[in-house]
């Protein structure tokens, strides 16, 4: 059985106060040298499908239809066995 | 002019809207839900605000893939007036119908009080009741709508006069201060090419009643009776 992976992040220069906000608080408790910060998502999806081929193409699409916004999101899509 | 109202789970403002729309054409507007698959014949679908699919993974993202989404695209393909207000706006940008997508505020903050918008451009079935240019006092209640666009998107937007309302402070003048989440350009509410498809992240329906402290949202929906019946 497998498992699809999703990564998805703000494209560059997409503005993110969010992140901003984690910098902040990261450096206010003391941590050095922390640059800039961006947040994104992870998805896990089981799958039932065998085919790694198969089930790549289907959460890539998941990913344009759902999972991402592409107008300021980019994605990753990783399968791997799932264990 | 006949409406609907479109419900999703968390939706929160249709009966609001639903008061509103009541007003102004003389009858309730149909109530539908977003499981159906047909729509009544309308002459408008509303998309109310709230928090539908209670925001999970984006806001509008899930509600813009519900079975009736599939009939308002038709709908709207087929020259159907559209009005998407607060999360309305963000299912319509999540369904492709306006381009753009709403962000998390710029100050992280949910974001909940009266604006003054201006009505940039009067010739849309939504804003015929008012002058160019004129200033009016709607309430904003919102985390997520810092609307933002490519610059492409945006030039097209300024070219087509797409921009529907703008946050203005109270004498109109579009600045930083009178900007509650950061949106480009001060951006409140976009059309689409044809002009019948309106998004806005303010409330109108929520000051169309001087009981409630205002009523500059029921020119739109008089608006509305006046363009389409």
């Amino acid at each position: 059985m497998l498992k699809a992976l999703v990564h998805i992040t703000l494209k560059p220069g997409v503005l993110d106060p969010q992140g901003k906000a984690i910098e902040n608080a990261l450096t206010h408790f003391g941590f050095q040298g922390v640059g800039d910060v961006r947040q994104g998502k992870y998805i896990e999806l089981d799958l039932q499908d065998g085919d790694r081929a198969t089930a790549e193409s289907a959460v890539q699409e998941m990913c344009e239809r759902l999972l991402a916004n592409t107008v300021i999101e980019n994605y990753r899509v990783e399968i791997v066995e799932k264990t | 002019m006949k409406a609907a109202v479109i419900v999703f789970p968390g939706s929160n403002c249709d009966r609001d809207l639903k008061v509103a729309l009541a007003q102004s054409m003389g009858r309730d507007p149909i109530m539908v839900w977003h499981g159906d698959t047909t729509l009544p014949d309308v002459d408008l679908i509303a998309v109310p605000g709230g928090f539908s699919y209670g925001d999970y993974l984006r806001s509008g993202a899930m509600a813009a893939h519900s079975p009736i989404m599939k009939e308002v695209i038709r709908f709207a393909q087929r020259g159907g007036a559209v009005l998407g207000i607060c999360n309305g706006f963000q299912v319509l940008t999540e369904a492709g119908l306006l381009p753009g997508v709403l962000m998390r505020n710029k100050n992280l903050r949910f974001v909940c009080r009266d604006v003054f918008l201006r009505v940039d451009h009067n010739d849309t079935v939504f804003s015929g009741a008012y002058e160019t240019g004129q200033v009016i006092r709607v309430p904003v209640a919102h985390h997520d709508g810092n609307y933002f666009i490519d610059s492409k998107g945006h030039e097209q937007l300024e070219d087509e006069r797409r921009i529907a309302f703008r946050y203005c402070d109270e004498t109109g003048a579009i600045n930083e201060r009178a900007n509650p989440n950061g949106s480009l350009s001060n951006i409140a509410g976009v059309l689409d090419p044809t002009r019948r498809i309106l998004g806005m992240m303010p409330h109108p329906e929520r000051l169309s009643d001087p009981a409630l402290g205002g009523n500059d949202g029921r020119a739109m929906f008089d608006s509305l009776i006046s363009a389409l019946g």
